[in-house]
């Protein structure tokens, strides 16, 4: 018991005590909600499937993250500008694309089309967000970087209300989307979230296989590790730094694009909240661990959807829905206090944190 | 860089191109138009036009100073060139808006626009004339570069002073028309209608803005000797003499300060109001984030917590109705105010506890979520017995202070309240800054780790810190509900933590006066000029990242932090390989 207390201070045990008391809320009120019988298995698995596309999101914009995170050890707060301005110039190729009746003809085209205006949208402000305000400075204490991120974010998202103006816009309904697959026993998975976890799957396949297989990812990989060390093996760590930004804005406004697939909107600050979310997916899974972002995305996604209802409903919560974005930071608390490194991160030591 | 010679065409053309960027982006953007409203000079200049000025300024200077090794007449040619690029976007914007209607994308590209950008011309000689505008204002930049020092700070001081009166002209004559002691006087009248010549038209008079330009750039050019002057003669004097010198100063200040409201009339009392309630929230957000370099993203927590606690414990808004929540002891003001810090400093220290092993970006995210935690939980329906969900909470209790109330405006009491927790907390803040305590906050921001190594206890050092802001913040949020008259959940979101954040970063972090000077700059400009409230934001990240690349420190610093900011912040092009993450940097946040 001596060993005990001089090992942990207070302070962890206090915060156990913490982690202790979510954790045994959250479970009594799935047995809870559970035993009431409300819900139906196939709710619950629509509400999987609807995590899972919301995770696929998550899970791309958190690789953003990750990846920015990994070579600068900064969070890049304007990301969720980035993300955000991929889906609103999406709107524009789409409304276009819709008008003009191109959209019927080919869908698929139109589709391809869409992501590449998203992606070269996004991979634009990512890379001028990385020369302009982030590059000058990778030697200044870590407060500085960080607040220019949050700066950079508030200056984009209203630079686009400016220049598009606040109303709330409606993207046009895509050919071949609509409608949903009927499974037995009642659950339904619609052509939209098919789309979202397909094409998340393959653009992580994609990644993987870029930072595993090619000398581009190896130089990646390199300067996450150690910039100097990287800089003395010959390898150009500016190009690296920008071909990283590169792949998180395309990553982001493509998933720009799949969100707003889902939900069939674009306003100014839309990528505030999946932006916050993102990056507790990164957390969660292990920041700067690509695999980790990938699964922390799913795992949030799923905990989201399933856990408010799960969790609270059996408590006899009015409206559990409302509270869903702060399930998310709840977990973000949870994780920080009893794994600080995520699920899949054990790289992170105390000098990188 | 600076070795290198770089062509004069070539760096015209890309300093134009990237003016041209920023004109098209401001034009676009609808701020030239909604600034072309507001008058600086009457007749002459508008403000929206003025923008554009200040773009063709500013890059005809950047592109003389970076061909500093050519010749004059080169460095005035490549600067005209550059700002006339820049307007050729321009042109060519306004070319496209007239063939293509734009609208659908832009809502901002009307043809109002077009007629402001072409100067009312038609279209031939409107081009030229645009170009025309471009070089003239490029070219006068390089010409600022070439002008000693001595004078260019004169001049441009007495431009901003002109643009400054220019803008809050109508806020002078409120003023002036408030106060019955102004609004009969046959001098002020005289005084005002040779400033102002009151109209339709708002902002100087011709005559006006020369005058005001000849005296700021007069005072500023004398100011040097003035204070070097002034500064020796009390430095000569016995010591005794200096200290009373400095109190009576002091004492003036205290009294100009509590005979203000007088002068100010009702509107502008209020806005001052609403910048204490500002400023009370920056100091304490200056402990936590200047002094203990925790950067806390969720600070508006507090003040919601301080803010919901006075609502809760005060209404008389209390029963079964709609609109009313079913709990609430119907306390006074001051009764309530107490309990209001205590719970805001209570959740400081219960936020304090799980993110006391977290550092730098970490912390900035949980406190942000706990942000935005406590206001999904003011709106949620679960709570909406006790906070009253989205309809909120109405009638909190004004403060009462015996005949003395009947005596004030609601503003005036209010200006009084205010100004004694502004004065208590900022003599807190110094105390504290000047105390152990304060000399631990900043080891543990220079360095965590060395900052342990030396005996600082980390757990109840920055626990204080949390503690000490959030009581502050809670303060601010029970005199903000009182005054305002309602709580909403959504006056608590996360602008406003971030809008506290840019005082105290713009203002110089760990810097009292600092933040005082931030909260006038950033919140009470704005307040006064509300018309413009669409930009407010944009202006804030724009100014947010301007600072950090130029000036980490703030606008007016503590010495300390100076130095800290730039111990290792080395110029931009370094050929070392950049050191990021050595194990002592890694706690310096």
């Amino acid at each position: 018991m001596r060993r005990f207390f001089e090992r942990h201070d207070l302070v962890d045990i206090i915060m156990w005590l913490i982690a202790a008391t979510i954790l045994f809320v959250a479970l009594l009120g799935s047995i809870k909600t559970i035993q009431s019988g409300k819900y139906s298995p196939a709710t619950w698995v629509d509400l999987g499937i609807s995590g899972l596309t919301q995770g696929s999101v998550y899970a791309l914009i958190a690789l953003g993250y990750t990846m920015v995170y990994g070579v600068l050890r900064m969070i890049n707060f304007a990301h969720s500008e980035v993300f955000m301005s991929g889906a609103f110039m999406g709107y524009f190729a789409a409304t276009w694309m819709a008008n003009s009746g191109f959209m019927q003809r080919n869908p698929l085209l139109g589709l391809m089309f869409l992501f590449l205006v998203a992606a070269l949208t996004s991979v634009t402000i990512a890379v001028l967000l990385e020369r302009i305000a982030y590059r000058r400075l990778r030697r200044a204490p870590r407060l500085v970087p960080l607040i220019t991120a949050i700066g950079a974010s508030l200056f984009l998202q209203y630079m686009f209300r400016g220049l598009f103006g606040s109303q709330v816009r409606s993207y046009p309904p895509m050919p071949g989307l609509e409608g949903a697959i009927s499974l037995p026993g009642g659950v339904e998975i619609e052509y939209v979230q098919v789309l979202v976890i397909v094409a998340a799957a393959l653009m992580m396949l994609v990644l993987y296989l870029f930072t595993q297989r090619t000398r581009a990812g190896l130089a990646l990989r390199a300067v996450s590790e150690d910039k100097d060390v990287a800089a003395l093996m010959g390898i150009d760590v500016d190009a690296t730094i920008v071909r990283t930004f590169v792949i998180g804005g395309a990553f982001a406004g493509m998933a720009g694009v799949l969100y707003a697939l889902i939900y069939r909107q674009v306003t100014f600050y839309m990528g505030f909240v999946p932006g916050i979310k993102a990056f507790t997916a990164a957390v969660l899974g292990g920041i700067g661990n690509l695999p980790g972002a990938m699964l922390g995305g799913l795992t949030l996604g799923v905990t989201e959807s399933v856990g408010t209802i799960l969790f609270l409903d059996g408590y006899g919560v009015p409206a559990p829905y409302q509270l869903k974005d702060g399930i998310a930071f709840v977990v973000l608390v949870l994780i920080l206090i009893l794994r600080p490194t995520g699920i899949l991160g054990e790289r992170l030591s105390r000098t990188k944190a | 860089m600076a070795t290198q010679r770089s062509s004069p065409f070539v760096t015209a053309v890309q300093q134009g191109a990237i003016a041209g960027g920023v004109a098209v982006l401001l034009t676009l953007m609808g701020m030239v138009e909604t600034f072309n409203e507001r008058d600086i000079v009457q007749g002459v200049i508008s403000l929206g036009i003025l923008l554009l000025v200040a773009i063709y300024l500013v890059f005809g200077s950047t592109t003389a100073r970076t061909l500093s090794q050519s010749q004059v007449s080169v460095r005035i040619g490549a600067s005209a060139l550059a700002g006339a690029i820049g307007e050729l976007f321009l042109v060519g914007l306004v070319i496209l808006g007239q063939q293509v209607n734009l609208r659908p994308v832009f809502p901002n590209a009307s043809p109002e626009l077009w007629e402001i950008l072409q100067f009312g011309l038609s279209a031939p000689q409107s081009y030229l004339a645009m170009l025309g505008f471009g070089a003239v204002f490029g070219a006068l930049g390089a010409g600022l570069t070439l002008v000693s020092r001595r004078y260019r700070g004169p001049v441009i001081v007495g431009f901003l002073c002109v643009v400054l009166i220019g803008l809050l002209d109508d806020l002078i004559g409120i003023t002036i028309a408030s106060n019955p002691m102004f609004a009969t006087s046959p001098v002020i009248e005289t005084i005002n209608q040779f400033f102002f010549a009151q109209g339709v038209e708002n902002g100087l008079s011709k005559a006006g803005a020369v005058v005001v330009f000849l005296v700021a750039s007069v005072l500023a050019y004398h100011w040097p000797t003035l204070r070097s002057g002034a500064r020796s003669r009390t430095q000569a004097m016995p010591a005794g003499r200096q200290h009373t010198l400095a109190l009576s100063m002091y004492g003036l200040f205290v009294v100009i300060l509590l005979i203000l409201p007088n002068f100010l009339g009702p509107y502008l009392t209020d806005v001052s109001n609403s910048v204490m309630i500002f400023t009370l929230m920056a100091l304490g957000l200056n402990i936590v984030v200047g002094f203990a370099g925790l950067l806390d993203l969720g600070y508006v927590a507090f003040f919601a917590i301080g803010a919901y606690t006075m609502g809760v414990l005060t209404t008389t808004a209390v029963g079964a109705e709609s609109g009313q929540i079913v709990w609430g002891p119907g306390l006074t003001f001051w009764w309530a105010l107490p309990f209001a810090v205590l719970f805001s400093l209570m959740a400081g220290v219960l936020l304090g506890i799980p993110v006391l092993r977290m550092r730098g970006d970490y912390l900035a995210i949980v406190t942000l979520g706990f942000g935005e935690i406590v206001r999904i939980l003011a709106l949620s329906d679960a709570l909406k017995p006790y906070t009253g969900g989205s309809q909120g909470i109405v009638e909190p209790a004004m403060p009462t202070v015996g005949r003395l109330s009947a005596a004030l405006s609601s503003q005036g009491l209010y200006y009084y309240l205010l100004l004694a927790c502004v004065g208590l907390v900022i003599f807190v803040a110094i105390r504290l800054r000047d105390s152990r305590q304060g000399r631990s906050w900043m080891a543990v921001r220079e360095d965590e780790d060395v900052a342990q190594a030396m005996g600082v206890r980390l757990v109840s050092t920055k626990l204080l810190a949390f503690a000490s802001g959030a009581a502050m913040a809670g303060l601010a949020g029970a005199v903000f509900a009182s005054k305002v008259g309602s709580i909403y959940p959504n006056s608590f979101d996360l602008l406003k933590s971030i809008n506290v954040l840019a005082i105290v970063i713009v203002g110089g972090m760990g810097s009292i006066p600092g933040v005082i000077l931030g909260s006038l700059v950033l919140f009470g400009l704005p307040e006064l000029l509300r018309e413009f409230s669409e930009y407010r934001y944009f202006v804030f990240g724009a100014v947010l990242v301007a600072m950090m690349l130029t000036r980490p420190e703030g606008l007016w610093p503590s010495t300390k932090r100076k130095q800290e900011l730039h111990e290792n912040m080395g110029p931009e092009a370094d050929p070392r390989p950049q050191v990021l993450s050595t194990p002592g940097e890694a706690g310096s946040v």
